[in-house]
């Protein structure tokens, strides 16, 4: 890798010796992957994904310790990934001992880390920062040192951002050097599709089961979709996001996707069309029939397969604005429908929250507190992690949360007639 | 016997039980239980991976294409590492991911007498061969011997 002088100068300890260990970090990182030079972090915010204060992660904690005592702020504000605990969420008095007691007792201390390193406020604590609620919203051609998985690859493919899908240590390091090393995602070359995706479904597929089926074919390669603009038109409205959102989460966490392009749609694919598309691309046809083989494929680990769910996660990742208004109007309307007065499954919406702030401001608020609904900013994730929780039969149209814990899979439809109208 | 090369992503050189995966290791839900629990024998816990569901990685020859998932990926190789939870080595018959790069590269900058040699670009046919249970030496050049 060439570096210029002052980075050189850096590598050889001008600003410190751990300072001098960040700047080599990143060297070796992009040597990794053949990455000629560092390019400068461009974005106004950084956006880290370690956001939880387990007990056992102290080498996190040391490693942090470590450049807070040596002035190395992050030269960029951050956001951050959301919280691993809040009260509002049902738990019973042996899973508080666990998240309060034994888990997350370090989240406080963490927090305070946090802090002083940058983060950019006490909401800042969701993985879709880039809702205009909570203000972390790169632009085109913007270059991030962003972890958390869901949030590069929206960035990098709704935005039009250039990231890579940095793991968490590393993303607050490009920020405190200031550089990243420039490969894959950053590169045009590696911002083409080496797959072609042609959906030739009978309706609008659900985008978590869509997602999850794209990356677990395509894996770490970009995919150029085609076929979606029939669902969702060829402007990046708040729906078209929304689905997005929770369509390359899935690609990113059931595969390793960074980057995706839907034709006409995305930024890039309407920019530059078919030349995206590299000469020897591969084509994966996705129909109804592969939608139920994928669906039908995934484990369900629940001690009994038939057991009535005690809890249900909508918002992994976190909802929109405009998604909670729209689900308080679909679970509104299916409760009428079946005759009911409040969901049957205890059910949890999370959103950022700012997001939250803005929803409560609304008069949807009220309406989804009568249905029974809950609302917060938790990491599901977070929250299953843990024998107890991880034993409960729990429910999701998160096929991100399904992949990381035993919490069972169903598409939005299912969900919404599960939590309203059967209750099993 | 058979031998491979590879590219050395993290020098070192170990003899261990080979453990393969054929599908991507999914870092955060395989290392939970180690990490999260105290799990000693690093059992991996990733229910969508019937090829190391339920097997202990600490101290195994850890063959697999690549990592997926998380972006938590690095932090939580270079904590399985602090904690000397980590395989023995790992063997990516991919090109290694950023994830799993960053881990490994995070434990020989910040950690202090990690041995875990990484090697990638392995080729399919490394992947195809090893069985689990096969006995791994790694070389200080990325030369596999596959027994």
């Amino acid at each position: 890798m060439i570096l210029t002088d002052e980075q050189q100068a850096i590598l050889n300890g001008s600003k410190g010796e751990t300072m001098a260990k960040v700047m080599k970090t990143l060297v070796m990182y992009g040597e990794a992957f053949g990455a000629e030079k560092l390019v400068p972090v461009t974005s106004k915010y950084n956006h880290l994904v370690t956001s939880f204060g387990l007990k056992m992660i102290t080498p996190v904690y040391k490693l942090m310790d470590e450049l807070i005592e040596a002035g190395l702020m992050s030269g960029q504000k951050f956001s951050m990934d959301p919280r691993p605990v809040d009260k509002n969420v049902p738990a019973n008095f042996l899973q508080n001992l666990i998240f309060n007691k034994i888990m997350y007792t370090k989240q406080d201390f963490y927090e305070g880390q946090l802090a002083k390193l940058g983060l950019m406020d006490k909401n800042a604590f969701t993985c879709t920062c880039y809702m205009d609620e909570v203000g972390n919203k790169p632009n085109k051609g913007e270059v991030l040192s962003w972890a958390e998985s869901s949030a590069v690859v929206y960035a990098n493919s709704v935005l039009g951002a250039r990231c890579n899908r940095n793991s968490g240590i590393i993303d607050i390091m490009g920020s405190i050097a200031g550089y990243v090393p420039y490969f894959g995602l950053l590169t045009d070359e590696g911002r083409c599709a080496t797959w072609i995706v042609e959906v030739k479904t009978t309706k609008k597929p659900d985008a978590q089961l869509l997602g999850s089926a794209i990356g677990m074919k395509v894996m770490e390669e970009v995919p150029y979709v085609k076929g979606m603009n029939q669902y969702l038109g060829t402007e990046l409205d708040d729906a078209a996001c929304t689905y997005l959102k929770d369509f390359g989460a899935a690609t990113a966490s059931n595969g390793a996707v960074g980057l995706y392009h839907i034709e006409n749609l995305t930024p890039e694919a309407k920019e530059l069309g078919e030349s995206l598309i590299s000469p020897d691309a591969k084509v994966y046809i996705i129909d109804d029939k592969e939608l139920e083989r994928v669906k039908s494929e995934y484990p369900v680990v629940w001690k009994n397969k038939d057991a009535k769910p005690k809890l249900c996660f909508v918002g992994c990742p976190h909802m929109s604005l405009q998604q909670m208004k729209d689900w308080t109007d679909k679970v509104e309307a299916s409760l009428k429908e079946a005759g009911n007065k409040k969901v049957l499954v205890p059910t949890v919406f999370t959103a950022a929250p700012d997001v939250l702030e803005a929803f409560n401001k609304t008069e949807y608020a009220q309406r989804l507190k009568k249905t029974g609904v809950i609302t917060s900013y938790i990491c599901p994730l977070m929250y299953m992690n843990n024998p107890l929780c991880g034993s409960m039969p729990v429910i999701t149209c998160s096929n991100k949360l399904r992949t990381y814990s035993t919490a069972r899979f169903y598409s939005e439809d299912e969900i919404l007639v599960k939590i309203t109208k059967e209750g099993k | 016997m058979k031998t491979f090369k590879g590219r050395v992503i993290a020098p070192g050189t170990c003899e261990a039980e080979a453990l393969v995966t054929h599908g991507g290791l999914n870092t955060l839900a395989s290392f939970q239980k180690a990490l999260q629990f105290g799990d000693k024998m690093t059992t991996c816990s990733d229910q969508n991976n019937p090829d190391l569901y339920g097997k202990q990685m600490l101290n195994k020859a850890l063959c697999l294409p690549q990592t997926i998932g998380s972006t938590t990926g690095g932090m939580v190789i270079y904590c399985a590492c602090a904690m000397e939870r980590q395989p023995a080595c790992m063997l990516f018959s991919n090109p290694i991911d950023s994830l799993a790069a960053a881990g490994t590269i995070l434990a020989s900058v910040w950690l202090d007498n990690v041995n875990m040699p990484v090697v990638d670009s392995l080729g399919d046919e490394f992947l195809n061969y090893v069985k689990e249970g096969m006995t791994i030496k790694v070389k200080e050049d990325g030369v596999i011997e596959v027994i």
